[in-house]
């Protein structure tokens, strides 16, 4: 969960970027990264295998100026998305604040996008979370591509309970910025409740 | 023993307290670097050679080395790992866990030893693990405070300000 520094006057809090193989949560966080100013962002750290592929996960710390003379940073992780990594995701989780799901868009993943939102449901549920009350948004990645399935398709299978949704084409970053922006407010919306 | 759900809260007498610990520790160990991390990656102080460090990344490779740890001690039935050693050719790392969810990091080279680390990180784990209990039930006392914290007042304006 968030850590409260007022020693520091820091608030920091953790983000991840769930969802299936390949789908682009390590797209997201590159684009982020090369968007964002030398002075507010750390190093990014990418545990992958030698074809690129996440291995353990992806690491980005930004710091988004201050809020009520606190300086908030937030935590950016991906998981790895190959179905056996699941022990590596259900770690991540530990102490996440909110959830990206990026999904992806291609008819020939439909399933693999359900699989993987049920997938996160039950590993937040391990760590004692309920998909239904933490800060969660979906991200529709891969918009650009010809065999995308309709969004509204999409939407009523993996939206249910209509949290913030957003196209997203990583790779140009279209979508990418809504979605993060989206997540940390209803982060810090959270923390504002007390959470 | 800290909750894993509850946000944690640092206050600045007990971040004094904890800063003098680990500077004590420090010397006592002749250690290089000595890190405290939440279990979640987050860094809570630093002290010694930290310049040339990126403490952030630091921190979160932490945290994600003993959660792979613990899950290798969960597969073969134990609770945790509650100390790692890790040696290289110059320096090594020493990770334990205290009061359950701060990892407590010492960073040394030939100028210490594994032992004299171990028996000063032992000690020293102790007393840390009092102060986080002290903190743990400061943040409680202050929680039904927390409305007239800072955060209450937050608006949209705020979070949007965050992204301009």
């Amino acid at each position: 969960m968030s850590f409260i520094n007022y020693a520091s006057r820091e608030i920091n809090c953790k983000i991840v970027y769930y969802g299936p193989g390949l789908c682009g949560k390590t797209t997201n966080l590159q684009y982020i990264y090369n968007k964002t100013a030398e002075g507010s962002k750390g190093k990014m750290i990418s545990l992958a295998t030698e074809t690129e592929r996440t291995l353990f996960f992806d690491f980005l710390p930004l710091a988004l100026g201050e809020i009520r003379g606190f300086k908030t940073r937030f935590h950016l992780y991906t998981v790895p998305g190959q179905v056996f990594y699941d022990a590596s995701r259900k770690l991540i989780l530990k102490g996440v604040d909110g959830v990206v799901y990026v999904a992806d868009s291609q008819e020939e993943r439909f399933d693999a996008n359900i699989e993987s939102l049920e997938n996160l449901r039950d590993n937040l549920e391990e760590q004692g979370f309920d998909i239904e009350k933490i800060p969660f948004v979906i991200q529709y990645n891969k918009r650009d591509l010809p065999n995308a399935c309709d969004l509204e398709e999409l939407s009523k299978v993996l939206n249910p309970r209509k949290v913030p949704e957003f196209e997203a084409c990583a790779p140009t970053g279209e979508g990418v910025f809504e979605t993060l922006k989206a997540v940390a407010k209803l982060v810090l919306n959270d923390l504002k409740k007390g959470g | 023993m800290l909750s894993s759900q509850s946000s944690l809260v640092m206050y600045d007498e007990e971040y004094q307290k904890i800063m003098a610990l680990i500077e004590r520790l420090l010397r006592e160990s002749n250690a290089k670097v000595i890190f405290l991390v939440d279990k979640d990656g987050q860094l809570i102080a630093a002290t010694g050679e930290t310049e040339n460090l990126d403490t952030t990344s630091l921190a979160s490779l932490t945290a994600g080395n003993i959660a792979a740890t613990g899950g290798l001690a969960k597969l073969i039935g134990e609770k945790e790992f509650s100390i790692l050693f890790h040696e290289g050719e110059k320096d090594n790392i020493h990770l334990s866990i205290v009061g359950g969810r701060v990892i407590l990091v010492v960073i040394f080279d030939q100028r210490s030893s594994l032992g004299l680390v171990r028996l000063r990180v032992k000690k020293a784990s102790n007393e840390l693990a009092v102060i986080l209990e002290d903190l743990v039930r400061k943040a409680q006392d202050q929680h039904s405070e927390f409305q007239a914290s800072p955060f209450a007042e937050i608006t949209d304006d705020d979070i949007d300000n965050l992204f301009n």
